[in-house]
């Protein structure tokens, strides 16, 4: 806590710059629409860039701020930096389908700003009112962009429904901190974890509601029910922003109250985690299998990619906390790369989605088919791509805390969840060619290309990823 | 010792082939030179390997060529090295590349240059697992290997390629991810996944069990052993010709290698302990297989049944820890991936003249190709382990190994030398002896000269070695013993404690 010289502005600046660019881009796309959505989205990119940048010029250490309320540390600063890059990727894999679909709208990028705001804010959240406000403001412009295509049915269906879970899933987060407050009397995680010591089935009360919450967000089971609707109703761009950077933030949000607020009751927490992560593994592996559709097919495979990054929060250790950190690393480049696809995945009669679509691809469009094989084969977690890394280390810290039965199933559930990436790939490989595709628009090009062969080569040099997550999950203990 | 590294040279110069194939036009010439790069590749690679083979010092028991890199931070290293139990495979995959280029040379006309890189990638995976000192690092690798084979089996396979393709994938992934549990459950009790340190750490009785079954899961799956050899036959009759070249004298001895690398000297209790189990199943692979062999009507699945009888010969000798048993494992394992390599080759020949493996639609190839049936009668000689061939030495060297140890699983198993004549044998008559009746076989033209420069190596080395097999087996002695050694000195110290108590 020797930082207490810097003011207690400075943690907040980036956060600071985010929100008033993104109030001023609102300002500009309202008063002079002239200028052109375009230049919007573009400033959007730009201001994100900007924000991380400040980021990471922020003085190293923990800082704090509103009274330790909001801390800045390597862990914060890790998911921040994933988080910005997923909103980034985003907002650019959506200009070429916004023109197509004759969607260019600013309140778009705005309200992704708006999102990514929250998600910073939810990421810092170091007390129960903090982490709620912060989960409001990433929540609210999620509804809206969900239903944005407003004169379709499935897109307004998904919104609502979106809209109506989260709503419940707050209440009963809202529920569970009213609980923790009432028997802990503080809403800070130091005083939580200070008067949770002693535990009561008060306060486990109160836990259970919080973390219902928090399994909604990430969309684990038994709380995932809106995904493949809201996945497959959602406009694509819409779906690939919600694969990636609100589970970041979930994820850390889910982290850090746990491991801050409640160390001293963690066996009692262990086993919640435990039966989510073993759940969600395994629906999203057997669920999956079924799926025609490929973004209801991610909506599964995002499930299952929390079950696992959920084993490292099981294990309760640094080790843990860093196979999270890495596993949310390598999760947003692959679901990224594979949404770069799903996004190209035009013909002259429109968008497809289903996975049949695909077939014969690798004869079509060579590289694609290619990198997307790649960027399956990691989700399935195959060596040497960089999904193994990211299954190894929270495997790892589970073997390390104990938890064979928990590894043993989560292994296997990989085995099956492999096998509805081996159809994809055998879709596109040993199937006969259809129609090609539109030719790929540039910027999906670029987050491909970077997605795929980050996951190919990131074996060559796992070090700076593997050391800085180690850095950041040493942080929070 | 060496200045450059040597070993990852060996282990990656396949992928360089592969990045320059990839930049190569997809027009005529474009996959004429996907060709010729994929084969100089191997070809280079070979040489390489040889050089390694010059300098090594087969007296030493210890890892040779070790280099050692900072990989994943903590105790996970990139460290590579050879001894004498890997040495001979390292040298077997490189050897056998080449062949398994030539193969494909005319057999392969679709999507060549991706046929191509698939292979070359599996080489570096192939060359890389045999080479690995550290365990993450060896489980890359052999994993690794599955996409390459997937593709190969999928896209390049026969008609019933997909189902073949999933269930070697999935077969292999399921006993594969045990493994890896187990690996990491060794690295918390270790600190370490670094093999050279491993070899000599004592790991608690209970994780020995628990990690041998998990190792086994994997290995027996890759060897394979009965009842996880489903897969196999599958896998082998769908698979181009090249594609089973390489899957049955490679892959399968990584099994093989694991047993010897990872199961005996790290887990020696639980080794001795579910001995018998190994011999059982051992047993059970060399008489049931065979029997299945006996029954079969395509020649392919007839060759992998009687893999999977060969490697029982394998499993068993490796378990019975006596000098003869693991030294004639290991000859066994080089002599089989030369063997079930020719052969494979050999169906190839006639498939690509036919289109069909079916034993039925042959007979009588021996009026029309005296060349073909003088080298298919080598090989076939060679897989009934006649003396005088490689098969004999092998089978023989296991058996006295075993025999030395337990009687009655060494008689049992003799009884599968003399099914592996009986399918050979009958093999033999039907698709080479007899009249020539099939009138589409009137016309079959025997071997052209491709044919004949990728057998004769073959043909000399299988009878070379199966008269001196000295130099092959002093290759291995100082490792072989030194693991011996071991084995008995980490018995030993168990049963000494287990008497001072």
């Amino acid at each position: 806590m020797g930082a207490a010289q810097v003011p207690a502005y400075l943690p907040l600046l980036p956060e600071i710059v985010l929100g008033l660019g993104a109030m001023a881009l609102l300002m500009l796309g309202a008063f002079r629409a002239n200028i052109g959505v375009r230049v919007v989205d573009f400033a959007a990119i730009a201001l994100l860039v900007i924000t991380g940048a400040i980021l990471l010029a922020l003085p190293g250490g923990k800082l704090e701020s509103f009274g330790g309320s909001f801390v800045v540390d390597d862990f914060a600063r890790f998911l921040k930096i994933l988080a910005l890059i997923g909103s980034a990727a985003s907002i650019a894999m959506s200009l070429d389908y916004a023109k197509q679909e004759r969607q260019e709208r600013f309140e778009y990028s705005v309200l992704v700003l708006l999102s990514t705001l929250g998600m910073l804010m939810l990421i810092s959240a170091a007390d129960l009112i903090a982490l709620y406000l912060g989960l409001e403001l990433m929540s609210l412009p999620l509804y809206v962009v969900a239903a944005s295509h407003r004169d379709r049915l499935r897109s307004t269906e998904a919104g609502l429904k979106y809209f109506v879970l989260g709503a419940l899933s707050s209440g009963m987060l809202l529920y569970g901190a009213s609980l923790v407050y009432g028997f802990t009397g503080t809403v800070t995680f130091v005083g939580i974890a200070q008067a949770a010591v002693h535990g009561g089935v008060g306060l486990i009360f109160g836990l259970v509601f919080l973390f219902a919450g928090f399994c909604f967000k990430v969309s684990a089971v038994p709380f995932h029910m809106w995904t493949p609707d809201v996945y497959e109703g959602a406009p694509t761009p819409v779906t690939a922003f919600f694969a990636a950077a609100p589970k970041v933030a979930g994820i850390a949000m889910f982290v850090r109250a746990a491991v801050a607020a409640f160390p001293g009751i963690t066996t009692e927490w262990q086993q919640i985690v435990v039966f989510v992560s073993i759940a969600s593994m395994l629906l999203g592996a057997f669920a999956a299998i079924g799926q025609r559709n490929i973004k209801r097919l991610m909506a599964y495979s995002s499930i299952g990619h929390m079950g696992y990054a959920l084993i490292g929060l099981a294990a309760g250790t640094a080790e843990g906390v860093q196979g999270i950190l890495i596993y949310m690393a390598i999760y947003i480049t692959m679901t990224l790369g594979v949404f770069a696809v799903i996004l190209a995945m035009r013909r002259s009669t429109g968008m497809v989605e289903s996975i049949d679509q695909l077939s014969g691809l690798a004869r079509s469009h060579p590289t694609w088919a290619f990198l997307l094989a790649m960027l399956l084969f990691s989700m399935a977690g195959v060596p040497p791509l960089a999904g193994f890394f990211a299954k190894f280390y929270v495997f790892l810290a589970a073997i390390k805390a104990g938890l064979y039965i928990l590894a043993v199933i989560g292994v296997l559930a990989s085995v099956v969840g492999a096998y509805y990436y081996l159809a994809i790939i055998k879709i596109m490989y040993f199937d006969e060619a259809v129609e090609g595709f539109y030719a790929m628009p540039i910027a999906l090009r670029v987050v491909l290309g970077v997605c795929g062969l980050f996951n190919i080569l990131f074996f060559v040099y796992p070090g700076p990823l593997v050391g800085a997550a180690s850095a950041a999950a040493h942080s929070l203990f | 010792m060496t200045s450059w590294p040597i070993l990852s040279v060996v282990t990656f110069l396949p992928i360089v082939g592969a990045l320059f194939i990839a930049f190569l036009p997809d027009d005529e010439a474009g996959v004429r030179n996907a060709r010729w790069t994929a084969l100089w590749t191997t070809l280079v690679t070979f040489a390489i390997s040889l050089i390694v083979l010059w300098r090594f010092d087969p007296s030493s028991p210890d890892f040779q060529f070790v280099e050692k890199a900072h990989w994943l931070g903590g105790a996970i290293a990139y460290e590579m090295g050879v001894d004498g139990i890997s040495l001979p495979f390292v040298i077997l995959t490189t050897a056998l590349m080449p062949i398994a280029i030539l193969a494909s040379w005319e057999a392969i006309q679709r999507r060549v240059r991706e046929y191509m890189i698939a292979f070359l990638v599996l080489e570096t995976l192939m060359v890389g697992t045999f080479c690995a000192l550290d365990l993450v690092l060896f489980y890359l690798f052999f994993e690794g290997g599955l996409i390459p084979m997937f593709l190969i089996i999928g896209v390049w396979g026969g008609p019933r390629r997909v189902y073949a393709s999933f269930k070697f994938f999935l077969y292999t992934l399921l006993g594969s991810v045990l493994m890896l549990l187990a690996i990491m459950a060794m690295y918390w009790s270790a600190g370490t996944t670094d093999i050279p340190t491993l070899l000599h750490h004592a790991f608690p009785r209970a994780l020995q069990t628990w990690a041998f079954f998990a190792f086994l899961a994997s290995f027996a799956v890759k060897l394979p052993m009965w009842p996880v050899h489903t897969w196999l036959p599958d896998a082998h009759v769908e698979a181009p010709t090249a594609g089973s070249v390489i899957l049955a004298a490679i892959l399968l001895k990584m099994g093989g290698y694991g047993f010897l690398r990872f199961s005996l000297p790290m887990f020696p209790e639980a080794s001795q302990h579910l001995a018998p189990l190994i011999y059982a199943l051992s047993i059970v692979a060399i008489i049931y297989t065979s029997l299945v062999a006996l029954m079969q009507q395509d020649v392919k699945k007839l060759i992998a049944y009687s893999s999977v009888a060969h490697m029982g010969f394998v499993t068993m000798g490796i378990f019975a820890v006596t000098a003869q048993g693991i030294s004639g494992g290991i000859f066994q394992m080089i002599s089989h991936g030369i063997v079930s390599a020719a052969l494979f080759l050999c169906v190839g020949v006639v498939y690509d003249r036919m289109h069909t493996r079916e034993i039925a639609a042959y007979g009588g190839l021996v009026n029309r190709m005296p060349i073909y049936a003088f080298v298919f009668m080598v090989f076939a000689l060679a897989n009934v382990g006649l003396p005088g061939t490689s098969g004999f030495v092998g089978e023989f060297l296991t058996l006295i190994g075993t025999f030395r140890v337990n009687n009655w699983v060494a008689t049992l198993a003799t009884l599968g030398t003399i099914l592996s004549a009986a399918y050979m044998l009958w093999l033999y008559r039907k698709v080479i002896f007899g009249k020539l009746e099939k009138p589409n076989l009137l016309w079959i033209k025997d071997l052209g000269w491709r044919e004949i420069t990728i057998l004769t190596p073959l043909v000399i080395l299988t009878i070379l070695i199966g008269v001196y097999p000295k130099p092959v087996l002093d290759f291995s002695a100082a490792s072989v013993t030194q693991l011996i050694d071991n084995y008995h000195h980490a018995i030993g110290t168990v049963q000494a404690a287990a008497l001072t108590r």
